[in-house]
């Protein structure tokens, strides 16, 4: 089944805010090996000139790919979930994610199209702090495998 | 750093990834898509076995590019497709990701690294690049 093209460069509303937890950046950086104190150590973090610690660069993952699931599970924009894969990913960034802050993430449908039978739809997760600060956006392209031969 | 020009190479890292560093990043994630877990289900969807999950391989490769420029802020763009999955055995030394970066080029003050990462000579991150503010 095609996907609703009437969803593109639809906007949704802003997430709930999300606070980017200490420990929760320490545990993301100790997940990927991360040795770099400025993700494990507070005073290394302060002697660097950040106010704690620094988010590893994919932790913006948490914040847009939970803000997009929530979009993409939209009945009406014809996605089948269980066969979507995560295709490309892109970050832009104005600064790190730094324990601390408080972020809202908003979620824009930039594009739809339909690939040799797949489904690829891309979404655009701007990231930002809940007064408004740039922080970074977040590109996906997920694809849904082969729907065109199975009936929805 | 030192002088930034095309042609420039990182140092590159090595990577072991085991099921139980699929595990961590799982729970450090919030991605628990069973996939990246459970051998079962894997192999019923037709993968030969557990998977890497994508954005941890990222997550992995972005390192030789961070531990290079030193401070996190200089990173101003980071993205890469997810052409071949990791196939990860339940077994002590799991899979093996090598990553290296070259700058590919350097225009008004920022530096494109574009990175390989490899595993069993395949590449599993396609078109992936990082940009970095240099000077």
């Amino acid at each position: 089944m095609a996907l609703n093209a009437d969803f593109i460069g639809r906007t949704y509303p802003p997430s709930e805010p999300y606070l980017v937890g200490r420990e929760k950046v320490r545990e993301f950086a100790h997940a990927l090996g991360v040795t770099d104190l400025v993700s494990l150590d507070v005073d290394a973090a302060r002697e660097r000139g950040y106010s704690d610690l620094v988010a590893p660069p994919t932790y913006a993952i948490r914040l847009s790919m939970a803000a997009a699931e929530a979009v993409v599970m939209d009945p009406d924009l014809g996605l089948d979930y269980t066969r979507v894969v995560h295709g490309d990913q892109r970050f832009e960034y104005s600064r790190p994610i730094v324990a601390g802050d408080e972020l809202v993430c908003t979620v824009t449908i930039d594009g739809i199209r339909s690939v040799a039978g797949n489904d690829m739809l891309t979404t655009r997760a701007d990231i930002a702090t809940t007064d408004g600060e740039h922080v970074v956006t977040s590109y996906s392209i997920l694809v849904a495998r082969g729907t065109d031969s199975e009936s929805a | 750093m030192t002088v930034v020009e095309v042609g420039y190479e990182l140092p590159e890292k090595e990577f072991s990834i085991t099921r139980e560093t699929l595990i961590r990043y799982a729970g450090a994630s919030g991605d628990f898509n069973v996939i990246h877990w459970n051998q079962r289900v894997a192999t019923e969807v037709g993968l030969p076995d557990v998977i890497a999950h994508g954005m941890l391989t990222m997550g992995l490769a972005i390192q030789v590019v961070t531990e290079w420029i030193d401070d996190p802020s200089r990173l101003v763009g980071y993205g890469c497709r997810f052409t071949r999955p990791i196939v990860v055995p339940d077994d002590e030394s799991g899979a093996s990701l090598r990553v290296s970066g070259s700058v590919t080029a350097v225009d008004d003050g920022v530096a494109t690294i574009t990175l390989k990462a490899i595993c069993d000579d395949v590449t599993v991150l396609g078109k992936a690049t990082a940009q970095v503010r240099i000077g």
